[in-house]
């Protein structure tokens, strides 16, 4: 990896921008446990930054400490160069920060249209009373949204699902859907935790492919939690690895995968080559 | 004619979100709106108006709100009964404070305090949900009716402790006090569900409603989408009690015209719309319809039927429907939370794909 001032060229030469995201010194503990042990790492613009590491690793609650579901005991979070105070969840996703989850958090009772719709709720700025009669600004916001819906509907293929409830869809469709509802959001920084867990390989290949499109079309900046080491590999410009709540490595894919403290905590184990 | 889906398509998404995407619905719906409208006031009776009509638009009215809190924003209440009274008061203090004052304003304005009551006996839910919110709402329904009967300010310290609905005119006619024709009475019901139900529909299927069923479905993740928990659960409360409020400000001064709060504002009525939605539908605005209809028939029917017909003693028919919505709510709780509009939802299903069901 060449360091080229504020950027980096990664070794399939994409140019990777000013880092968005750092995390400095992030310590945080559930009673006694401490989940993550004083951790610091960043995240550049456009890149795709893989988490791995093992299960119980502080992967997803990382994750968690970045969409304000958790206040860190330590540590700050810098988000575009400013400190952030603790948010709320919601205060979070209005700053551009979207994200999946380990276990699926659809909306079980609504359709596959209204589930992403709802990633459309932080661009809609009419009142009640302009719903309540659904003229004017509110009907212009529905359709606006919908347009861009319809758009995020299309780029994952999942025409054909838009009316039938969530909860009567497979697992492999709901994750899709799930990241669907993250995209309609447009976010600037879109958190995927194992989206292709339980998949089969092809759905892993089909997902493989749109995380690559997202960050390709969109440049949306995306941090990847990952097991399988093939799909990290091939996705990622620079991967963080965990053991323990300890961060015990950080570089490119190349770059860890010949670290050594790396191999004995994980690699050595999981991946055979 | 032909219920049908095919050769019916959208151009826009406007078209595609409208309230009833298949035409021989949206005809059906005009039917019945210029049926209510031209035709059932030349030949409503004062029987009629007062056994089926009244209680049936006024009680939908009243499943709607709450239909919006529980079915659509999740949120469970026993306090119905509570919030129509504050509505039917609060209507009674205005119609007397300012007799010059149209009836119709004062029954939204009832709508509007109910709906700031509503939203600070909502408060609780930002910190307990199900089985103890459902308690909360219940501590709320037996305060109001202790409230509106112990302080005599709110019935403006009448010898009874009642309160009763003066008369007032609108365009000249009477809409409350005895000399209300039915038609009127009727109709002033019938203005209030139609708009009701219109301004429910918009906002169940915009952006606030989206909200409310995020925050149903998954508190968690609506809020990492952006939903605000504190503002969806309250606009759900206020805008769940501005309908309740509604359906308790006509109750008592369209209907009833007089009200001992503990008789009919009580447990029973929290209940009785509870059971509405349940049986009807859980998150749909024509399930409120559905279940108000049946829940205000079912009796009437059993009373032609058993009394009438049959000669059966009247507390044995009495006790036959308690068994009866006691089954049925037993039922669709456990088979169909859905209600009677998914039923008819899956009716129609089979009908729009039938004779080819594949
Ligand atoms: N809400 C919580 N309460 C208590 N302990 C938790 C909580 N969330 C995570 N942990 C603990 O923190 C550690 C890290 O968990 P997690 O972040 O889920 O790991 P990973 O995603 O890497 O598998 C585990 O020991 C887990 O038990
Ligand atoms: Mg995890």
């Amino acid at each position: 990896m060449k360091d080229n001032g504020e950027s980096f060229v990664t070794e399939d030469g994409r140019t990777i921008g000013e880092v968005m995201l750092d995390l400095r010194d992030i310590t945080l503990r559930f009673g006694g446990v401490e989940a993550i042990k004083s951790i610091s790492f960043d995240i550049r613009e456009g890149e795709i930054r893989a988490i791995i590491g093992p299960n119980g690793a502080g992967k997803s609650s990382m994750l968690n400490v970045i969409s304000g579901f958790y206040i860190p005991q330590d540590g700050e979070v810098w988000f575009h160069g400013k400190k952030r105070a603790p948010l709320k969840p919601y205060q979070v996703a209005r700053q551009g920060i979207a994200r999946t989850f380990q276990n699926i958090a659809l909306f079980e009772g609504m359709t596959v249209l209204d589930n992403i719709m709802t990633g459309r709720l932080n661009y809609t700025k009419s009142g009640l009373l302009a719903q309540a009669i659904w003229k004017g600004k509110a009907e212009r916001e529905e359709t606006e949204n919908r347009e861009k819906v319809e758009r995020v509907i299309d780029f994952l293929e999942i025409q054909a699902i838009r009316k039938t409830p969530v909860g009567r869809l497979p697992y492999g469709l709901k994750k899709r859907v799930e990241l669907a509802r993250a995209l309609a959001a447009e976010p600037k920084l879109l958190l995927l935790d194992e989206p292709m867990a339980g998949m089969n390989v092809e759905e892993k290949e089909d997902m493989s492919r749109f995380i690559l499109d997202v960050n390709d079309e969109f440049g949306t900046t995306i941090a990847l939690i990952e097991h399988d080491m093939g799909v990290v590999m091939d996705l990622s410009d620079r991967v963080v690895v965990m053991d323990y709540g300890k961060k015990i490595g950080d570089g490119t894919p190349d770059e860890v995968r010949n670290n050594q403290a790396v191999i004995d905590a994980y690699l050595g184990v999981a991946h055979e080559d | 004619m032909l219920y049908r889906e095919a050769g019916d398509y959208k151009t826009s998404y406007t078209a595609d979100s409208q309230t009833f995407p298949i035409a021989f619905d949206r005809y059906r719906y005009w039917v019945v709106l210029a049926v209510s409208f031209l035709v059932i006031p030349f030949f409503i009776t004062d029987y009629l108006v007062n056994a089926l009509f009244m209680p049936f638009l006024i009680y939908a009215i009243a499943a709607i709100g709450l239909n919006i809190l529980t079915g659509y924003a999740g949120q469970v209440s026993l306090g119905t009964g509570g919030f129509m009274a504050v509505g039917a008061y609060a209507c009674y203090k205005l119609m007397t404070a300012f007799p010059d004052v149209n009836i119709l304003i004062h029954v939204v304005l009832a709508g509007g305090i109910t709906a700031l009551v509503g939203t600070a006996f909502g408060l609780p839910s930002l910190r307990i949900k199900g089985f103890y919110l459902a308690v909360a709402t219940l501590a709320a329904q037996f305060f109001l009716v202790w409230l509106f009967n112990k302080v005599a300010w709110f019935y403006n310290y009448s010898a009874s402790g009642q309160i009763s609905a003066p008369e007032r005119m609108v365009f000249g006619v009477a809409v409350t006090g005895p000399n209300t024709p039915a038609w009127a009475s009727y109709l002033v019901c019938l203005v209030f569900v139609t708009i009701s139900a219109l301004i429910a529909r918009n906002l169940t299927r915009g952006a606030l409603g989206r909200q409310w069923m995020a925050t149903r479905d998954m508190d968690i993740a609506a809020e990492i989408i952006g939903v605000n928990p504190l503002k969806a659960k309250l606009t759900a409360f206020a805008v769940s009690s501005f309908f309740v409020g509604i359906s308790g400000a006509l109750f008592f001064a369209v209907y009833l015209g007089a009200v001992e709060v503990g008789e009919v504002f009580g447990i029973n009525k929290s209940f009785l719309v509870l059971f509405m939605i349940i049986i009807g539908g859980l998150g749909s605005i024509f399930g409120a319809f559905a279940g108000a209809a049946f829940l205000v028939t079912l009796p009437v029917f059993l009373k032609l039927i058993g009394v009438d017909l049959f000669g059966w003693p009247t507390d044995l028919v009495a006790h036959l429907q308690l068994v009866i919505v006691g089954f049925l709510i037993m039922f669709f709780l456990v088979k169909e939370p859905h209600g009677l509009a998914q039923l008819w939802r899956l009716a129609k299903e089979k009908l729009r794909l039938w004779p080819f069901p594949h």
